[in-house]
């Protein structure tokens, strides 16, 4: 029944377009037409029960994706299910199947203790009395929200008013979770909750997670696969590891030698930095290092080395610039 | 929107009716909600509650004070002022207190919430209308109905079956015709997202106009306001046809009696303009 269209998509998205019309200010009670095409022609499908972290810069089309998925926006062209639902032709019905948290802004009651939110997500979805009790139990331990529930929202700190929010998007049991930008301003622990309880919520539950992020470790921790959106284009749809190659990264080898030395010769590898005895050498994320390593070893006065993981941040960066240059290159 | 549709929850076919009892259900439960938020701050409830009555006092006074200098303003005694007065001020107090929070949908706009709104399986424009649910408004409402009450007390009317059904009538009508427009001026926020001062012109401008009797106001004007804006409807028509006076502009007597039909018109243009307004939200966003 949800998988209609027979590809096994739970979310399958097909050529989907957003073509938004900015008027521009060009003078006094002037303005300019322009086309902005925040999603450009973009296909991908999610399993039932898959993490998926998505990614990209402000106005690369990641939120404009997510109001697409919600049924808040309408596309402009394309097709578009979630669990075989039209999202912008049947947003009440859809609205039962999903649950969606904002990362910065809050549904909750700001002047009314935590627990009235939940009363009233019981009541508006209708969710039965025993399952209600059931899944808010669940989130309260998870989630640890147990000595907060009689806490007015607006004394809440930014990190349990998040944690407040994920359980109020989960009480009606959703089949998909979004979360846009999750983490965002949260501390190191309530980060680190926050990913464990999703971790937890997919392994039980299978519940389908879609989420938006700046923040590159909520993807290494959180999800098996990743999608890169820029100019509202996919660039990259796979596991988080095949980035490293789609965005021909370097790891690092830092070496200490016995004493100052010209900068080391060791193709492919290349010197990048030289501080006194100790030299950093890129290579190709895709090479082994125990050749290069041996190699310096034998010509060189080896006292110690390390091997630095290539920074997913500098791989994204990368691919955002070549893929800038290939704009400027068609435009010019 | 659009199709018939079937509601996941009861598997019921999610109808016109079906809609409309899922909308007051929401408004129900949003407005409960924002009751109990105000009493988180009990004085200062209590505060604006007397202010907003204290506020729409001091409007009546001004007429009053106009009446202690001249005895008639346009051909119409202090009581018959208070009729007219009485009559907008109760209805359009009724409605300010059910969806007066509806010139804040432009903000909600520009700030993005209004998506919290639309990923809720219960119609927008009842959880728009209860947001900010503000009993304090009932402070106008009470001042309306005092100055009604002391209008029909006072005035010597010669009271027909067909004069006092047309009170409670000329107060409900009115109060569509407000909620129309309250509406409207929501749905055209979508577009003109800073635009609650001119749906604040409308709304409050057209209570404060039909507060005075119509003959005080230039010719044109009245016109303009019978014909483009039904306000008229809501109050000068049924209060001059209860009064036993003369309409202006030559109507017959029977417009006294459209006010029903003016009022369900009015809400239906509303209504399609608040679809219009919704779905060019949808297509373009924030």
């Amino acid at each position: 029944m949800d998988d209609v269209d027979g590809d096994g998509g739970f979310i399958r998205l097909d050529r989907v377009e957003k073509v938004f019309q900015v008027r521009r200010k060009t003078g006094f009670l002037r303005s300019e037409r322009r086309e902005v095409r925040a999603v450009d022609s973009i296909s991908f499908g999610v399993a039932r029960g898959e993490m998926v972290g998505y990614i990209g810069p402000n106005g690369a089309g990641k939120s404009t994706t997510i109001k697409m998925l919600t049924g808040i926006l309408t596309p402009s062209g394309g097709r578009l299910r979630v669990a075989g639902i039209d999202p912008s032709r049947e947003r009440t019905r859809l609205a039962h199947r999903i649950g969606v948290v904002f990362g910065q802004r809050t549904t909750l009651w700001w002047d009314l203790p935590l627990i009235d939110s939940y009363r009233l997500m019981h009541r508006m979805y209708r969710i039965p009395d025993a399952r209600y009790r059931a899944n808010l139990d669940r989130c309260v331990e998870l989630l640890d929200l147990g000595d907060l529930l009689d806490v007015p929202v607006r004394q809440l700190s930014l990190g349990q008013r998040m944690r407040g929010d994920i359980a109020a998007a989960l009480l009606h049991d959703p089949d998909v979770l979004y979360l846009d930008e999750p983490t965002i301003g949260l501390d190191v622990i309530s980060k680190a909750r926050v990913r464990e309880f999703l971790r937890d919520l997919n392994a039980e539950r299978g519940t389908t997670v879609l989420l938006t992020t700046h923040d590159l470790q909520d993807i290494e921790q959180v999800c098996r696969r990743v999608m890169v959106i820029d100019h509202g284009r996919l660039m990259y749809d796979g596991p988080l590891a095949g980035l490293h190659e789609a965005g021909e990264s370097e790891r690092t080898l830092v070496v200490d030698l016995a004493r100052e030395l010209p900068p080391i010769e060791a193709a492919p590898a290349r010197v990048v930095k030289v501080e006194g005895p100790r030299q950093w050498l890129a290579f190709p994320a895709s090479e082994s290092a125990a050749p290069l390593v041996a190699r310096i070893a034998a010509a060189y006065p080896l006292v110690d080395l390390s091997v630095r993981e290539p920074d997913i941040e500098a791989v994204i960066a990368k691919m955002y610039a070549e893929r800038a240059g290939e704009y400027e290159g068609m435009v010019s | 929107m659009g199709g018939p549709v079937w509601s996941v929850a009861e598997g019921r076919p999610y109808g016109a009716y079906r809609r409309l009892a899922d909308g007051l259900r929401a408004y129900r439960m949003i407005a409960g909600m924002w009751i109990r938020s105000t009493m988180a701050y009990r004085l200062s409830f209590a505060m604006t509650m007397f202010g907003n009555f204290a506020g729409t006092v001091l409007d009546f006074v001004a007429i009053m004070l106009m009446f202690s200098q001249v005895d008639e303003l346009g051909g119409y005694t202090l009581p018959e002022v208070a009729f007219l007065y009485g009559l907008a001020s109760t209805s359009f107090g009724l409605v300010d207190l059910a969806v007066g929070s509806m010139d804040r949908l432009g903000r909600r706009v520009r700030d993005g919430t209004l998506d919290t709104l639309l990923v809720r399986p219960a119609p927008v424009l009842a959880q728009v209308a209860a947001d900010r649910f503000a009993l304090r408004r009932l402070g106008r409402v009470t001042q309306g109905a005092l100055v009604l009450g002391y209008a029909v007390a006072v005035l010597d009317i010669d009271w027909t079956p067909l004069k006092v059904l047309m009170v409670p009538m000329a107060l409900f009508c009115g109060g569509l015709v407000f909620g129309a427009l309250f509406v409207a001026g929501g749905a055209f926020q979508f577009v003109a997202q800073d635009a609650a001062e001119v749906q604040n012109a409308f709304t409050y401008g057209g209570n404060t106009l039909l507060q005075y009797p119509p003959t005080v106001f230039a010719k044109e004007l009245v016109r303009g306001v019978t014909f483009v804006l039904p306000l008229a409807f809501v109050n000068w028509l049924p209060a001059l046809y209860v009064l036993g006076r003369p309409y202006p502009l030559d109507l017959p007597a029977w417009v006294a009696f459209t006010p029903p039909l003016v009022g369900a018109g009015c809400c239906v243009l509303a209504g399609l303009a608040w679809r219009a307004g919704l779905r060019s939200y949808r297509s373009t966003g924030s």
